[in-house]
């Protein structure tokens, strides 16, 4: 596939060896010398993360009325940030997991911070659910603890379902990264000159050795974990949507929930692969192993899911009409001309609008265009998460409790924080692990015979 | 009789008081501690409340900010003392007091003066719950929603705690002393430059003793202040009939109505009793049945109109004018002064009055003119009415007085009066424009203030002491058929309020009388055993007053239609319904209760027509600035379907910012445009500002979307068609995935007829005192936080100049298949065995899955902590609570339990008993409280069960029953009459 267009960037440019790569990609972890423009990001960075750590004592202290939510719309920015999160961590598992099954050589120097980023934003993700309820500090209710409080879960309720998936979806990209991280963590152990970091990447390596067996045993496993992690591309989100479509409030109940909310999330999930990567490859001068063809297939499988997201809107409203209830249709017009309008309508000219620039070979291969339009498609994804989630129940069945909500600053102190604890935790990794594969690269390099 | 009012704490007294009583009545004494303990040092423990820092004055000049910083830091050491009490269970069980156990007292509790009986629930010793006295003929049983905050006003931390001289803690020992100088002044001068002021009341007791005190002060004056008082009925019963009778009226007999701006459901002492017989000449369930139909015309939009069949806007000024011109009809003279655009229904309304001969019944408002009453008077007469649906009685004894405040105040430039005792009044909020009472009051040498807060006229009062409350204090009162009742204490008075009467004795001489001897010592003609039933029953047997026949004089007594000039703008005035003239105001279940057509909370708006709004380009929030007579007041437009072109609804009741709860209440004082005792005024301008004001509603869509929310039809639709309910609904499914439940024991269920429903709201008033709803306040309700479980939603439909207006009570369905069941994560709402859809709150985490897939959004969640559990900051406001339902913290989910408490307490007696709970044993807190009977509960399993008659009415439906909910809560279809005549005017048939 690598040749099957004449035209198209190549994966690795120039020529390499073995200890230039692992050199160049372990250097930036074991020399420790960042540029200062890192640092300074880093640290707005941090800020944000105190910004999240305040908002959330706040939270804890004052309560959820601290958002922006009410009567009738319970819901808030909790939701519509933990569904786009989640949806961000998806392109990490679709590059490391889908692509692997399906032998696209082209991944391997974005994977390692693909899976990286989905780890990060579950681990996101993980925290609004929580954040969302009303006694945050029950939260381990929903788990199936055999206790003297003789509560249980009750499964019919999707939330449950939920909690199980992000459980599984967190565990297993966990484990994946972790594993596809060995063989690197044994070269850092190998190259490190100070006794502390070869014991930290030493212990972390869990004795890698690099001998056949390893790499035999390597293969299964990862593969394994590979096959086990691709189902879940579909299924964590599917079972995310089932949230809303298991309820009967009006805009909620979709049966194209589960292949839109994948769909979308593939979109969010590329949008911010480009957002962390085109920076990435600047600032660390690593053009030349995260080459334009990178940018081009993210570019490309947006658009893919931009369309299929486009189509998921488009399905929605005719299935509303089409159904012939009232009340979904006043839903969908009050969506469209209510008092969520002006988020509505800037939602579709980004992920729909906007998304449609990438059908140029020239877009896709200019840089700060492509970083302006990756911001732009997560912006208009959480706008889209956010009129899923508030558009519903604010025009329901009964017109004497239609409402809508409000957002005060502590919906956005902790989307903020959130989103810089992101960067910073993308910061740390990239300060203490390698960022890019370096066996894979290697590899990569050997087989498309870039070796010097 | 209360046990607890017994166990009274002594008063403190002072070595004055002591030494006369030493001397006079030889009360034995112990210790020279007790009386060393009374003055001085009580007066500073007593002053250790920090409400002291609250009466800052606004400029305190330097030696009051030293002396109150002096105060503090003694007091300082002095709070540290204050230990914890250890409270020892009783060691002596008083007989019929067990814990846990509520009693219920009968007493009545005062509306504008007048008495309405209610029942007290009283937690051993603490009241917490008012219901109405079945036997009372003014509450037939059923509460409104101002009476239910009587148990929240009893409680209310800012309530004055102290005696208070020029501003300061005294002691009441120190009180007394100072009354005794003023009774030896008055004795010696005879009453002359004295004056009391009193308010509205129609206690005999306090009748008496104002008598008593004129005989012994002969040149005392004693004046009334009613802000709220409507006199024209009155006046014109003196005009045509020689002496003060007041029509009593009996809507149960009355089949063609007419209300000539009358809001008989929602105003007037006689409110609860009339909606029970109003609903009841209207209760459908065949084809067979009859109902009673009314002619509303009106000056502002009310339930009354919204119940009505026909409803006509007209300016407050026309009013005279439709009167004279109903008059004259009947009279078959000519008609001339009755606006063209009235002419074409005015004729179908006389034939249906005329047809309807001694049924019909037209009913005057009680702010219209006198000669709007004289001329009703006439037509009620001409119809045959009188002695039918209108009877004259005596009415009810009032004081007599000489004068209203207009004349103290000019007694007081005249220098003719010196010392002034208010009792309960506030006139310096509620006296009118042009009235300048405070400059009156700063002229005098002596007020004393007597109320039950440190109100605007307690701040300049030389004196201010504070009152007991109703639930306090031994009085009685009459009702507005003149039946007497008494008023009994539930609970010994928590700050030493005294009662009026006892003010009153001791302004007679009488130091230290109680108010029960005063009481029983004015109904000695009861003996003992009457004494014990009336208390027991709540009523005075044959108390009530007998109808006098009256003969109405053919010219109406030379009585005239004002000329109103009629340019520029009507104002009508109308008291809050929940804060009447202000004194409820720091009422915060009250300020919070949504007002019943605007459903505006925490604040009053200027009511508007759409038609005048849109000529004046406003909208609602924007601020008008109201003028009239040289006043004018700022207030935020609020546009009022049905309300009448070119007049403005102005509420009376807020603008207050004296006491905590009222002070975070918005809004503005319509008393600053109030000229002398008016309730509508011509000629005012409407000026629009720039700014705008927030107004907070609890309802922000008004229409149904063309949804079959209420459904509704004219009596005759509904004779052709008894299930016009299933008109063009599709069939509701019955299958689902989940099995069906089985209910062995109870299947609880409800039944709201809509028909019945008038919106008074005291349903949702009574819900929230029973099972402890906490009011949030403005910006938390303004944010859509409230917590109400139960609401009433509020729908026009048709045009906005004389839309229909349905209400529809929504409390939880209980639903069959709760959606909400099924999505919460941790069981926290779960089915009961006897069919409740339980709110487990220590369960719920907060997830609001279930609120959110509640297609009613009848769940409320506690987005903050609305409730206090920290002890140590715990006030006096916590006794209200009902101890047998949990009090919710903040992050849980709540809801109506259909009163599960009230039905786990008649469950626990009947297994007692060996019974099955009877039908009707059950009463849950809204259906309790319902004037008109429109709610019905009771177990769905027996045949025979009222509930299960009602359900299966053929207008019975359930509300979105298209999406297999099953509701337990059944709504009955809201059947109306209009006359066919009419029905070509755009106004209801059968929707």
């Amino acid at each position: 596939m690598a040749d099957t267009s004449a035209n198209s960037p190549v994966v690795l440019r120039g020529r390499h060896d073995f200890p230039e790569i692992s050199g160049r990609i372990g250097s930036i972890v074991l020399n420790g010398r960042l540029p200062r423009h890192f640092w300074t990001a880093f640290f707005l960075c941090f800020l944000l993360v105190l910004l999240l750590l305040y908002s959330i004592t706040y939270l804890i202290a004052v309560g959820v009325g601290a958002y922006g939510i009410n009567m009738p719309v319970v819901w808030g920015t909790m939701i519509s940030n933990f569904v786009w999160w989640i949806g961000i961590g998806h392109a990490g598992t679709l590059i490391s997991a889908v692509l692997l099954l399906l032998r696209q050589p082209w991944r391997a120097s974005i994977n390692r911070f693909a899976e990286a980023m989905t780890l990060f934003a579950v681990a996101m993700a993980g925290l609004f659910p929580i954040l969302h309820l009303g006694r945050p500090w029950f939260f381990y209710w929903l788990l199936p603890l055999p206790n003297v409080h003789m509560h249980w879960p009750q499964w019919r309720s999707p939330l449950v379902w939920d909690f199980a998936a992000i459980a599984t979806y967190a565990t297993v990209s966990l484990l994946f990264w972790y594993m596809g991280l060995l063989p690197d963590l044994a070269v850092l152990r190998d190259r490190a000159r100070s006794r502390p970091a070869q014991l930290f990447y030493g212990i972390l390596a869990l004795g890698w050795r690099g001998s056949a067996h390893h790499w035999a045993r390597y293969q299964v496993v990862y593969f394994l974990l590979a096959a086990l992690a691709t189902p879940l591309v579909v299924s964590v989100h599917s079972i995310v949507s089932l949230d809303f479509t298991f309820a009967i409030t009006p805009g909620y109940h979709s049966t194209i929930f589960p292949p839109y909310f994948v769909a979308g999330a593939l979109l969010s999930g590329f949008a911010m692969v480009l957002t962390i990567a085109i920076p990435l490859r600047w600032a660390f001068s690593v053009e030349d192993l995260i080459t334009l063809r990178h940018m081009d297939n993210a570019a490309k499988l947006m658009i893919a899911a931009g369309m299929v997201v486009a189509y998921g809107y488009v399905s929605e409203a005719f299935f509303a009409w089409y159904s012939g209830e009232p009340y979904e249709r006043a839903m969908m017009v009050q969506r469209a001309i209510g008092p969520y309008a002006p988020m509505f309508w800037t939602m579709l000219s980004l992920n729909c609008g906007v998304l449609q620039l990438l059908w140029f070979t020239r877009v896709r291969r200019n840089m700060p265009l492509l970083f302006a339009i990756a911001i732009a498609i997560n912006v208009g994804m959480w706008i889209e998460r956010y009129i899923i989630v508030v558009t519903g129940p604010s025009r329901d069945y009964l017109p004497s409790a239609w409402g809508q909500q409000s957002l005060t600053w502590l919906d956005f102190g902790i989307l903020f924080g959130s989103v810089g604890t992101f960067f910073a935790l993308v910061f740390l990794f990239i300060r203490i692990l390698p960022a890019i594969t370096i066996f894979e690269v290697e590899e990569l390099a050997e087989e498309e015979g870039k070796l010097k | 009789m209360s046990v607890i009012a017994e166990a009274k704490a002594p008063p403190a007294i002072d070595i004055a008081t002591l030494r006369r009583r030493l001397t006079s009545d030889g009360d034995l004494w112990r210790s020279l501690d007790e009386i060393a303990g009374t003055a001085e040092f009580r007066r500073f423990v007593e002053a250790e409340f920090p409400a002291i820092a609250e009466r800052l004055p606004a400029r305190p000049n330097r030696r009051t900010l030293l002396k109150l910083m002096g105060a503090s830091l003694s007091l300082a050491g002095l709070a540290g003392c204050s230990r914890a009490e250890s409270i020892v269970p009783y060691v002596r069980q008083p007989e019929m007091l067990i814990p846990g156990k509520p009693a219920y007292y009968a007493t009545t509790l005062s509306s504008d003066g007048f008495g309405i009986g209610a029942i007290i629930e009283s937690h051993e010793g603490r009241p917490t719950k008012v219901e109405g006295n079945p036997d009372h003929p003014a509450s037939r049983g059923a509460t409104d929603a101002v009476m239910q905050a009587a148990v929240l006003t009893l409680f209310d931390p800012d309530r004055s705690r102290m005696p208070l001289k020029d501003g300061e803690p005294a002691s009441y020992g120190d009180f007394l002393k100072a009354m005794a100088g003023l009774v030896s002044r008055w004795t010696a001068s005879q009453g002359r430059g004295g004056a009391l002021l009193v308010e509205a009341t129609t206690s005999p007791t306090l009748a008496a003793q104002l008598d008593a005190l004129r005989a012994r002060y002969p040149e005392l004056k004693i004046y009334r202040h009613d802000p709220l008082a409507t006199p024209a009925a009155g006046e014109a019963s003196h005009a045509l009939f020689g002496s003060g009778l007041t029509p009593l009226y009996h809507f149960d007999r009355a089949e063609t109505i007419l209300s000539l701006d009358a809001d008989f459901l929602g105003e007037g002492p006689g409110r609860l009793a009339y909606a029970r017989d109003f609903a009841a000449r209207r209760r459908v369930r065949s084809p067979n049945d009859r109902m009673s139909r009314l002619y509303a015309v009106e000056s502002t939009p009310t339930i009354t109109g919204a119940a009505a069949d026909h409803r006509f806007a007209a300016r407050p000024s026309e009013i005279e004018a439709l009167a004279a011109g109903l008059h004259a009809t009947l009279e078959g003279q000519a008609v001339a002064s009755v606006p063209p655009v009235y002419t074409a229904w005015m004729a179908a309304l006389v034939d249906d009055l005329k047809a309807a001969g001694r049924s019909a019944l037209v009913v005057p408002g009680a702010h219209q003119s006198v000669f709007v009453h004289a001329a009703v008077f006439a037509v009620n007469a001409r119809l045959g009415a009188l002695g039918n649906t209108v009877e004259f009685i005596e009415a009810p004894d009032a004081p007599q007085v000489d004068g209203d405040l207009e004349a103290m105040c000019e007694a007081i430039a005249h220098g003719a009066i010196d010392t002034v005792v208010v009792l309960g009044a506030n006139p310096l909020h509620t006296a009118s424009a042009g009235l300048d009472a405070r400059k009156a009051f700063s002229d005098l040498e002596l007020l004393v203030h007597h109320g039950l807060y440190r109100d605007e006229t307690a701040f300049p009062a030389h004196w201010h002491a504070p009152a007991a409350h109703a639930l306090e204090s031994w009085s009685d009162i009459r009702a507005y058929d003149g039946t007497a009742s008494l008023v009994q204490p539930l609970i010994a008075p928590l700050y030493d309020g005294k009662t009026g009467h006892e003010l009153l004795a001791v302004l007679g001489g009488q130091f230290q009388t109680d108010a029960l001897p005063l009481v029983r010592q004015h109904w000695a003609g009861l003996d003992d055993d009457a004494w014990k039933k009336a208390l027991r029953d709540g009523v005075i047997v044959n108390s009530a007053a007998r109808p006098v026949s009256v003969t109405v004089p053919p010219d109406l007594a030379g009585l005239k239609p004002a000329a109103n000039a009629g340019n520029g703008i009507d104002i009508r005035f109308v008291a809050d319904p929940w804060l009447r003239d202000g004194r409820y105001a720091n009422a915060s279940w009250l300020q919070e209760l949504p007002r019943p057509l605007t459903k505006i909370v925490w604040g009053n708006a200027a009511l508007v027509s759409p038609a005048t709004a849109e000529r004046l380009k406003i909208g609602n929030g924007d601020v008008i600035n109201v003028a009239s007579n040289g006043a004018d007041v700022d207030a935020p437009a609020w546009i009022a379907p049905g309300h009448p072109d070119e007049t403005i609804t102005l509420s009376f009741g807020f603008g207050r910012k004296v006491g905590s709860v009222a002070a975070l209440s918005e809004g503005y004082d319509a008393f600053h445009l109030r000229r002398a005792s008016e309730w509508f005024a011509t000629g005012a301008t409407i000026a629009p500002r720039k700014n705008s004001m927030r107004v907070i509603t609890t309802q922000q869509h008004q229409a149904m979307e063309g949804r079959a929310i209420v459904r509704h039809a004219s009596l005759d639709a509904f004779r052709q068609t008894p299930d016009f309910v299933r008109k063009d609904a599709p069939p509701s499914p019955t299958e689902s995935l989940y099995p069906e439940w089985h209910y062995d024991q109870e299947a609880w269920a409800m039944a709201i007829d809509l028909s019945a429903c008038i919106g008074c709201m005291a349903c949702v008033s009574a819900c929230q005192a029973e099972n402890n709803i906490a009011p949030v306040g403005p910006d938390e309700c303004e944010r859509g936080h409230e917590m109400h479980w139960l609401r009433i939603d509020r729908y026009y439909d048709g045009p906005v100049d004389a839309p229909d207006t349905f209400f529809q009570p929504v409390p939880c369905m209980h639903c069959e298949k709760a959606p909400c069941e099924v999505v919460c994560p941790v069981n926290a709402t779960v089915h009961t065995h006897d069919g409740l859809n339980a709110q487990v709150y220590n369960r719920c985490i907060g997830t609001r899955y279930c609120s959110q897939n509640c297609p009613y959004k009848v769940r409320r969640f506690n987005f903050l902590d609305h409730q206090s559990f920290d002890k140590d900051e715990a006030g006096p406001e916590q006794g209200v609570h009902n101890p047998n339902v949990s009090v919710r913290s903040r992050g849980v989910m709540e809801k109506c339990t259909y009163c599960v408490q009230r039905i786990s307490a008649k469950r626990i007696q009947a297994q007692i008993e060996n019974r099955d709970i009877a039908d009707g044993e059950v009463v849950t807190a809204c259906q309790q409280a319902c004037p008109t009977q429109a709610i019905t509960f009771g177990d769905r399993n027996r045949k025979d069960a009222r509930v299960v008659r009602e359900k299966a009415a053929p207008q019975n439906y359930a509300l979105l029953e298209e999406l297999n909910t099953r509701p337990r809560t059944t709504y009955l279809g809201k059947i109306s009459n209009p006359n066919s005549r009419l029905a070509k005017l755009g106004e209801a048939t059968d929707g």
